[in-house]
């Protein structure tokens, strides 16, 4: 069953995402049959089976709470578009 | 607040955890260093890099779940909340959603010598955001800038049911859990700084219906004094609304300090829909009962633990021992006092009532304070040999506080020494006696504030320092002896 149009542009906002009319009609499809192909799971009887968390059975994987040098600042701040005064730059969102 | 109409309050609290590294990596947490010096491919969200939890996080989330009276379920787990800012880097935060850490807790509070239970819904652990810093005039300027630094720090979230009925119970119960975090060693909890903030739920509804009215969250309550004005403001706001017909929208607001108000904050987006799903970078947590045993084992005094000691130990009124427990270095200080000095109820009245002023005054908390307990007691046995009296003993504790000196220190070069010598009060009371005859006549005659004039001669006479009860015992000795 395809998406409305409507729910494929929210998804298409919440993605920061700009569609044309076409692309829209074209993923509304496309989206469908991921969804569908993913709906055959709830065919699979699973009332004798406990809730799945994580792919893998290994739980409480931890690091000791001990500090480590942080990376240089110029080194994290070097693939910025934009840098100010030890600041990341950009467009200011109000 | 009209007698038609309750208000139903619910808080979430957002509390930064006391470690030293962040959540998912090992940058330090330390608070005002350098913006960007405290990141790392992992907090700064670089593609291909993997989360590994703090343990300690996990240690301080079961701690608060405990003192909460949480139940920690056996098992959870982390999931994404979505959404695009700029101080999230990953657009992502790793939160939890459906499997938190701690539900079903409650907190006890006292309002005006009532006690309520407010219902904890959840604990839930998560990773901060980053700070955004705006340049120049914040409505001229197309830009912002980042700081990384606080992405990453862990916060508990701390979200209460909806069981508060005035902005007095939700000043209660914040302070309240603050002093239970404090207690509990898991935060700082120091509002100013944002390691303890609070976002309020606020709704209004006539008395007696069931269904909750139409809901507002005001964020950025950054005190006490905030949280409680901005419900007060806001209830007012709705019943308004209620009367005139008007619809409420369900928003986000934020309080307004320097108006006093709350203000819409226009969502660009619409309804929030952050899509959670569980985080497959981190593993699941299996939180055993062993794990949960030995952390309550080692569990320290907690405020009410110790207000019912200081109330059946010490017989303090119940009010004293609530006051002095809203912080453990409160109550250390007393505690401290009270081991070299033995009279509970004054070491209480003076930390209630002079220190706690000065400390108001210039807006500290008693660990910033240069007064030690030592200090304190010190300057209480001063008034009790009499060496002052318990006016100079304000202005001792004044100078303390200014200047860190000891007691003894402040008496010598103030010259604050009382006078309690008999032979120098009676001169003086016999000089004054001798040159106001007329006053003595009214003395006699009954007039109540002849006897008010020569001990204001007395203490005018010896600058403040003679000891008022002797004045006082002394004079009225030889007045009654002049026939
Ligand atoms: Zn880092």
């Amino acid at each position: 069953m395809a998406l409305t149009i409507k729910e494929v542009e929210h998804v298409a906002l919440l993605a920061r995402l700009s569609l044309s009319e076409d692309e829209k009609v074209k993923l509304s499809q496309q989206l469908g049959a991921i969804l569908n192909y993913a709906d055959t799971l709830n065919t699979i009887p699973t009332d004798n089976v406990e809730p799945l968390t994580h792919i893998l059975s290994v739980h409480n994987v931890f690091r000791a709470d001990e500090v480590q040098p942080s990376m240089p600042r110029e080194e994290m701040l070097a693939n910025a578009p934009l840098v100010e005064a030890g600041y990341y730059k950009v467009p200011k969102i109000m | 607040m009209s007698k038609d109409y309750e208000v139903v309050i619910g808080l979430e609290v957002h509390a930064e955890l006391k470690t030293q590294t962040k959540i998912f990596c090992s940058c330090s947490t330390a608070f005002g260093a350098e913006p960007n010096t405290q990141t790392c491919p992992i907090c700064a969200g670089f593609p291909g890099v993997l989360p590994v939890l703090n343990k300690k996080v996990v240690d301080l989330a079961i701690t608060t779940g405990l003192a909460l009276n949480c139940e920690i379920p056996n098992i959870c787990k982390f999931d994404r909340k979505n959404y695009f800012y700029p101080d999230s880097p990953k657009a992502y935060q790793i939160s939890q959603f459906d499997m938190p850490i701690c539900i079903n807790g409650y907190l006890d509070i006292d309002v005006e010598g009532r006690r309520k239970r407010i219902g904890i819904n959840r604990v839930h652990m998560e990773e901060d955001a980053g700070k955004l810093v705006h340049q120049g005039d914040i409505t001229t300027t197309p830009f912002s800038l980042v700081d990384l630094n606080r992405c990453g720090i862990p916060l508990l979230e701390i979200v209460s049911e909806p069981d508060m009925r005035s902005a007095q119970e939700a000043r209660a119960y914040m302070e309240k859990l603050r002093a239970m975090l404090l207690f509990a060693g898991v935060s700082d909890c120091k509002m100013q700084e944002g390691s303890l903030r609070c976002d309020a739920n606020v709704s209004v509804r006539p008395i007696g219906q069931v269904e909750f009215g139409t809901r507002t969250e005001i964020k950025n309550l950054n005190s006490f004094r905030a949280l409680e004005r901005a419900i007060e403001y806001e209830a007012a706001r709705h019943i308004e609304a209620i009367k005139g017909g008007e619809t409420l929208v369900q928003e986000t607001r934020t309080w307004d300090e320097e108006k006093q108000l709350t203000r819409s904050m226009r969502s660009k987006e619409e309804a929030h829909d952050y899509r959670y799903f569980p985080e497959p970078d981190l593993l699941p947590l299996k939180i055993s009962q062993e794990w949960v045993n030995s952390i309550r084992a080692a569990f320290p005094e907690m405020p009410e633990q110790a207000q019912k000691r200081l109330v059946e130990e010490y017989g303090l009124p119940e009010y004293d021992a609530q006051i002095l427990t809203l912080t453990p270095d409160s109550l250390a200080f007393f505690d401290q006092c009270l081991k070299q000095y033995p009279d509970a109820k004054t070491i209480s009245n003076w930390m209630m009532g002079e220190f706690n002023r000065l400390l108001n005054q210039n807006n500290m908390e008693i660990g910033e304070s240069k007064v030690t307990a030592a200090g304190l007691v010190q300057m209480l046995k001063s008034i009790d040999d009499g060496t002052i009296s318990g006016k100079m003993a304000k202005m001792v504790l004044e100078e303390m506080f200014a200047t860190g000196n000891c007691p003894e220190v402040i008496i010598r070069e103030k010259g604050l020494v009382q006078i309690s010598d008999e032979g120098t009060l009676l001169t003086l009371i016999d000089d004054i006696i001798k040159t106001n005859p007329k006053v003595v006549e009214d003395y006699k005659s009954g007039k109540e504030k002849a006897f008010g004039f020569f001990a204001g001669q007395i203490m005018k006479a010896t600058q403040g320092q003679a000891n008022p009860t002797l004045v006082n015992k002394l004079l009225k000795d030889r007045l009654n002896h002049i026939q």
